[in-house]
């Protein structure tokens, strides 16, 4: 294998990316953290799209079309996901996801 | 020779990158963690740069560390309390979280291990942008008209949501 | 690869940049230690109440339309590298694009999100 960049560095890097975001969304207590966690989550993907675009088709794009899209909604979930978090903010004074339990029975 | 700087490159990128994910989950401060977030977005978009796709790259830092980070530290502004020391706490689900994860983790990297990968050996084309555009309007334009309402639809809605409790939210 | 050494070394530079200013005047600023030293206004009036107010939440929305047009911008770049290939067709698509992201515009502009109250 040598020194040359290999893929499955970069699925090993996406990999531990991804873990590291699924734990801050799993183990925060503020809302804006779970949505943070879920952006490195999204990014961990985007590393893993544009490296198999580069490894294995690198003539087709179809990974880095992926990875634009993907930015893209990224984007919009943030801003609707801060958009709820402060609609909730504003009626219930928390953004504690253990206090917004309201919808459970 | 190119080789060694490339792994070199990687090699430094890739503990930006975890190093500042895992101080981003782990620290009490939000603040921080979302300046910690921009570290990361920028060292992911060197990722992209080692990966030769410029363009999803320079995509990267304009919206992620450009304008996603601008909207969280506001979002941070407007709901938090004074003391921003405790801002982030962690739950007691963190016991759990973490073998789960662990776990994931290893799974993923013996999947990856076993896989045979067909590297292909051709170089990316050197010219990005132009090589994405016939694909975005021609192949893509359906998911590419789609994101134009997708993206309408999340201004709207936001707009929405927050002056809907501006207009009734505002005694308490 | 050879293109982003440039890139780098710049990064490097500024970084060094950056850090030596602040390395050097730590190294030679004089030191007084009191505790008025801390104060926010060191010769002026005690400071009341807690410096971390609520803000408006038009800065929420001003940092919404930002990101959406931001996000419009990575559209809109590709397209108009490669504006001669794509010809009439791509102009007519484009021009769908953009006619349904001014409807969003049309709406905040009407909801009155563009103005600072």
């Amino acid at each position: 294998m040598g020194t040359a960049l290999n893929p499955s560095y970069f699925m090993v890097l996406s990999a531990a990316l991804f873990a590291i975001g699924l734990y801050g969304a799993l183990s925060r207590k503020n809302a804006i953290a779970v949505l943070i966690s879920i952006e490195i989550m999204l990014t961990a993907v985007n590393i893993n799209l544009v490296a198999i675009n580069k490894f294995l088709t690198p003539e087709a794009f179809i990974g880095q079309i992926f990875a634009i899209f993907v930015i893209t909604v990224a984007a919009a979930e943030v801003g609707l996901g801060l958009a709820i978090i402060i609609a909730i903010y504003r009626n219930r004074h928390t953004v504690d996801l253990d206090d917004f339990n309201w919808m459970k029975w | 020779m190119d080789n060694v700087y490339s792994l070199l490159a990687f090699v430094l990128l890739a503990g930006m990158i975890l190093g500042s994910a895992l101080l981003v989950v782990t620290l009490r401060n939000l603040v921080h963690s979302v300046l910690w977030l921009i570290v990361m977005f920028i060292g992911v978009a060197g990722t992209f740069l080692l990966l030769n796709a410029d363009f999803v790259a320079a995509v990267q830092v304009l919206v992620y560390a450009g304008a996603v980070c601008i909207m969280l530290v506001f979002g941070v502004m407007l709901v938090q309390r004074p003391n921003m020391e405790h801002s982030n706490p962690i739950n007691w689900r963190f016991k759990l979280a973490a073998p789960l994860v662990g776990g994931l983790f290893i799974v993923i990297g013996l999947l990856t291990a076993k896989s045979q990968l067909v590297v292909s050996g051709q170089e990316v084309p050197a010219q990005t942008v132009q090589a994405l555009a016939p694909i975005l309007l021609n192949d893509f334009v359906i998911p590419f008209e789609v994101a134009a309402i997708l993206l309408t639809v999340a201004l709207t809605g936001a707009l929405l949501l927050v002056k809907e409790v501006k207009a009734n939210g505002n005694g308490s | 690869m050879s293109d982003w050494v440039g890139v780098a070394l710049f990064l490097v530079v500024g970084l060094v940049f950056g850090a030596g200013g602040l390395l050097t005047s730590f190294l030679i600023h004089p030191r007084s230690k009191n505790k008025y030293k801390l104060e926010t206004y060191e010769c002026g009036l005690p400071t009341e109440g807690p410096s971390w107010i609520r803000f408006k939440t038009q800065y929420f929305t001003y940092a919404l339309m930002f990101v959406i047009f931001d996000v419009e911008v990575i559209y809109l770049y590709p397209w108009a590298v490669s504006f001669e290939n794509l010809g009439f067709a791509g102009l007519v698509k484009m021009f769908i694009f953009i006619f349904i992201l001014v409807l969003g515009l049309w709406y905040a502009w009407k909801e009155g999100a563009l103005e600072w109250k």
